[in-house]
């Protein structure tokens, strides 16, 4: 049995990591603007493709690594200046359609310039070895992947707990008008927020394409839409909720797609009836269960509405 | 912006007008093809079949006045909903034959609006048996899936397979039927087969081949989409599966052998045409792509000749016969005169049935070399 | 504006209605004398179509202020429902052939599947809102959006295949083409192909016009304006929600119902997320709170991305100069590029919350600088 499973459970905890580094930039972000940011996960292809281009370029890795990150935060920054700021004082769904608007930009100009067609990743050596760990084969990123997720969220709850512009974003997340009459400036913190998310997209990026290669333009939605939800799971704004959502989505989602075969092994199941299908819905399915029952999720603050 | 985007619509509307102004009639033949998506790579070599033989043989003899062929291009992006759009585009431009698709789902798709135009289609590589069912402006050059299922169960079996794992792509016509004639043919050998299916745009194939292991499967089925099989293949490599991965035509493609090439694995394919067949063919179209460096690029950077661009250089000859055979630019008549049309084409012998569909009794079987990064000829399968 | 608005003149409304009949007049007359492979068609026929979905989706965003992003769900639905019971019987065979035909052997009429396909989407929607519609903004976009994704692997699960083909395309259905009066040798005696479409998407727009200047419609837009407000206005929050929702999708799901006559085939796997995107933009453009903005922009943008903008796809060569940029998906960028615009610099879209009739009401006051 558990030769069975296990091989779902090493694919769902490394898918699971890099959702979860896609997830902190959303739980980040809705922590302090109560926007979801839709075109998050477009910045994860995205930085995929500069991968790809500025591999191609004949950069050598060592330094097309740090650029590739260097710019993947820039874009998020430059979003945030472009489309988010003008609109700090208009209604939350003006916010979240110009997140869609970006979105759809994001992966036109990406279909524009690869011509609609699938880009394989180049291949990071050492880490994208294959490697046999408990009688499973599989790449060396997959075992990589949960221990440097969870080096750079100790990393990160250390800056916001330690440091003064931590401090600055948790008090921003708290509330935001009072803040900003406390002197803080909220704008810098915003932008902060922007690159960090940013920047951990691109490390999940680099992850996640090194363990399934081709980047397309429609690459970032799915695993952005699933980060998400694990944010939400979590309890929105909750770092560690994200992280911990982002595994279970992972390893569930991963479960799902081998369960006819489990079931089918341990005789509950006559014959395979296909519920791979579900895979994706499944993590929905998930999603409107936590909203209706606990909508803070498992780790959020309760929130009251004022009128 | 009003003004600006008034004036916009007046130079979209007065551009088509510019163009073209020669003293030869232009005949116009549409290529309805995926230039982009999961497809793109697959169709854009097939389309270069087409310009190769476009740009060998530019003119055309139609009664007794000579024409020039015109291709015009349509994108119909590889999936089903924009499919309409593409075929519109070509009915609306006035066609006269229209060549495509690489995949069975657009041809289906795109259909109806050729037949409401009362143009007719030649497919090119879509295998599906509903493409030409139950209509008569569709013809296809290639065989089709019942057969092709056929000689890839039989050749399962013949390496000694008695579980096959399939794997396809959901709502992806081409791979559900393909996978399902699989099914048929391989369980009448005795064989047993156990079926999945993942959603569009998934990337995460670990889990399907972890499946594939716990069931036992000694061979793994996936006729999927380029973009999917080099992302089945490389993760496979990288699992280190033991079965083989077989496939059917669309995974005849350098994309493939790339995501193969170094690696402990074994790709077995299914296939309309075999480099070598055809010297003068393979030589003139690789001296083209070498020249043409656009070409070059929507071959996949090599000059590895790949079966569908052979099927798209006959499909624009059959069209020729056709136009010649009508006697006029007109698609009604041209759709008359396809049935009887016949000609010698690279890659074999091609004669339409009574539902349009060619007549062919063999397939070429193809595994990738993983040290040469090329493909090998293994055998050439036949039905009884 | 709006408060010198209220003093209504008939003058506009009847200028408004005779504008919109010499628009159905001009289509069926157009019908008749231009060949019916012209791009002009698709073009009205799909923005016919699209015109209905966004009115729809305007209901709830403009009207209700209840930020739905399920409209590529419901819109499946009453695609799926449509076709189900309208291929015809000789044709079964041949489209559910992995499943013998499926278990539906039967026909529906045509307006008989069509509101069906509205009935059963407004159906699924009262189930959805039983649980969504307690939700806040964009916890509740999110809720819908999801509830697309399930709706969308239901209909695509294996298991459901005798009814709806699984995954597999479902086609050889009535489409609009089948609306030409033909004569005995199969002759185009009358073009109807793209007037009927006008007049089913023209009609649901019209109901929901009259839905909104009815009392529910007032309602609706009190909550829209204040939920706390209304409730103490003694409006009852969770049943209008409700039935805004209902109702928004029984349109989606006719609009759906178009679309597959539109597209002459339907596949669960085209109604994904992007779809109710470009819906929800379209509504952006149009104007968020105007139903003749929806309907507007809707034509507009089908009209650019079928065909206007189409040659910036292509390489243009003007003499000897070749246009630079101009490739496959350029289209694509420009256009999301002005979408942009539009979302940061024009917030009110192209009328605001205006409608067709206010267009013909004297200005007293200029309107105040947009954004």
């Amino acid at each position: 049995m558990w030769n069975t499973v296990f091989p779902y459970l090493l694919s769902g905890i490394s898918v699971g990591g890099q959702y979860a580094l896609i997830a902190i930039g959303y739980t980040m972000v809705y922590g302090i603007l109560r926007l979801i940011n839709f075109a998050h996960g477009d910045v994860f292809m995205v930085a995929g493709i500069l991968m790809v281009y500025i591999c191609a370029s004949g950069i050598p890795l060592y330094a097309s690594i740090p650029l590739v990150l260097a710019a993947t935060a820039f874009i998020g920054f430059l979003i945030e200046r472009v489309a988010y700021k003008p609109l700090r004082s208009a209604p939350r769904m003006s916010v979240m359609i110009s997140a869609i608007g970006v979105s759809y930009t994001l992966q036109n100009l990406v279909l524009y310039v690869t011509g609609g067609l699938n880009q394989i990743y180049p291949t990071i050596p050492w880490i994208s070895d294959s490697i046999s760990i408990l009688g499973a084969t599989t790449k060396r990123v997959t075992v990589i992947t949960p221990f440097l997720t969870l080096i750079l969220v100790v990393a990160l709850v250390l800056l916001i707990n330690r440091t003064k512009i931590g401090m600055a974003m948790r008090a921003v997340s708290k509330d935001f008008e009072t803040s900003q009459l406390m002197g803080i400036k909220i704008n810098t913190v915003i932008s902060t927020t922007f690159v960090i998310g940013s920047f951990l997209a691109g490390v999940g990026s680099m992850l996640y394409f090194t363990n399934y290669t081709t980047v397309i333009q429609t690459s970032g939605a799915m695993p952005g839409l699933k980060a998400f939800v694990a944010a939400v799971f979590g309890g929105i704004g909750s770092i560690p909720g994200a992280v911990i959502g982002a595994f279970i989505i992972g390893i569930m989602e991963n479960i799902i797609k081998g369960l006819d075969v489990i079931l089918f092994k341990s005789g509950i199941l006559a014959r395979p009836v296909g519920l791979a299908t579900f895979s994706d819905a499944f993590t929905f399915a998930l999603l409107i269960i936590i909203l209706v029952v606990k909508p803070t999720g498992l780790f959020g603050e309760k929130t009251t509405d004022k009128v | 912006m009003k003004k600006f985007l008034s004036l916009l619509l007046v130079v979209a509307l007065l551009l088509p007008c510019i163009a073209l102004a020669e003293d030869m009639p232009v005949v116009k033949i549409g290529v309805f093809e995926p230039a982009s998506g999961d497809s793109g790579a697959g169709g854009k070599q097939e389309t270069l079949g087409m310009q190769y033989a476009n740009q060998e043989t530019p003119t055309v003899t139609i009664g007794d006045t000579e024409y020039k062929v015109e291709l015009v291009y349509a994108d119909n992006g590889s999936t089903p909903d924009k499919a309409p759009s593409a075929a519109q585009q070509l009915v609306s431009q006035q066609v006269s034959v229209v060549l495509g698709s690489y995949g069975s789902g657009v041809s289906i798709a795109g259909s109806q609006y050729f037949a409401d135009a009362n143009i007719p289609v030649i497919g090119v590589t879509c295998t599906n048996p509903q493409v030409t069912l139950g209509n008569d402006h569709y013809f296809r050059i290639c065989f089709l899936d019942p057969f092709q299922g056929t000689v890839l169960a039989n050749y399962a079996k013949s390496l000694g397979a008695t579980t096959a794992y399939c794997l396809a792509e959901l709502g992806n016509d081409y791979d559900v039927g393909l996978v399902n004639y699989f099914q048929q043919a391989f369980e009448a050998l005795g064989g047993m087969v156990i079926t999945d299916t993942f959603p569009t745009g998934n990337s995460d194939f670990t889990s399907y081949l972890n499946n594939a292991v716990n069931y036992g499967a000694e061979v793994f089925f996936c006729p999927v989409s380029i973009a999917y099989s080099t992302q089945i293949v490389e993760q496979a490599a990288a699992q280190g599966v033991t079965f083989p991965i077989l496939g059917g035509d669309t995974l005849d493609s350098n994309v493939v052998v790339n995501a193969a090439k170094g690696k402990n694995i074994k790709v077995i394919i299914t296939t309309f045409y075999q480099e070598g067949a055809n010297t003068a063919f393979d030589e003139g179209f690789k001296a083209w792509l070498n020249s043409d460096s656009e070409a070059m690029t929507n071959n996949g950077g090599n000059d590895m000749i790949s079966a569908v661009s052979a099927m798209g250089y006959d499909a624009y000859y059959t069209a020729l016969e056709a136009l010649k055979a009508a006697g006029t630019t007109d698609s009604a008549a041209i759709k008359a005169a396809l049935p009887a049309v016949t000609l010698t084409g690279v890659s074999g012998l091609i004669s339409f049935d009574e539902n349009g569909d060619a007549i062919r009794t063999s397939a070429y079987v193809k595994t990738v070399n993983t040290e040469t990064g090329d493909w090998e000829f293994v055998a050439e399968q036949s039905v009884d | 504006m709006n408060a010198y608005a209220k003093q209504k003149s008939r003058v506009p409304v009847i200028l408004s209605f005779l504008i919109i009949l010499a628009v159905y007049v001009a289509v069926f007359i157009a019908e008749q004398n231009l060949p019916p492979t012209s791009m002009l068609f698709t073009v009205l026929k799909k923005g016919a179509t699209y015109a209905l979905v966004a009115v729809s989706m305007n209901l709830l965003n403009g009207f209700t202020g209840i930020f739905s992003l399920g409209q590529a769900g419901f819109m499946l639905v009453g695609a799926y429902t449509y076709a189900i019971f309208t291929i015809p019987l000789s044709q079964r065979a041949s489209v559910y052939q992995y499943f013998d035909g499926g278990i539906v052997q039967f026909t529906l009429p045509v307006p008989l599947a069509m509101i069906l396909a509205g009935l059963v989407a407004a159906f699924f929607a009262f189930l959805i809102g039983l649980p969504v519609l307690r939700l806040k903004s964009d916890y509740l976009a999110i809720a819908t959006l999801g509830f697309a994704e399930i709706i969308r692997a239901i209909f695509q699960w294996n298991q459901l295949g005798p009814l709806t083909n699984g995954s597999n395309m479902l086609r050889l259905f009535p489409n609009f083409n089948d609306f030409n009066i033909r004569n005995a040798d199969g002759q185009v005696t009358v073009y109807l192909s793209t007037l009927i479409p006008f007049l089913i998407s023209g009609l649901c727009i019209a109901l929901i016009v009259m839905l909104i200047h009815s009392g529910y419609g007032r309602a609706f837009k009190a909550i829209r304006d204040d939920e706390i407000a209304a409730e103490a206005m003694g409006i009852n929050l969770a049943h209008h929600k409700r039935l805004a929702f209902s109702i928004s999708s029984f349109f989606a799901g006719i609009g759906g119902a178009m679309l597959a006559m539109y597209q002459t085939t339907v596949q669960a796997k085209s109604f994904t997320s992007a779809m109710t995107y470009e819906i929800l933009l379209i509504v952006v453009i149009g104007g968020v709170g105007s139903v003749t903005g929806s309907v507007f922009s809707s034509f507009l943008f089908v009209a650019c991305s079928e065909w206007w903008l189409r040659f910036l796809d292509e390489k243009q060569i003007i003499g000897d100069f070749e246009v630079p940029l101009l490739r496959n998906g350029f289209r694509l960028v420009v256009f999301s590029v002005i979408i942009m615009i539009v979302v940061l610099f024009f917030r009110r879209g192209i009328m605001g919350t205006k409608e067709l009739p206010d267009l013909f009401r004297k200005r007293r006051i200029k309107p105040g600088k947009e954004g």
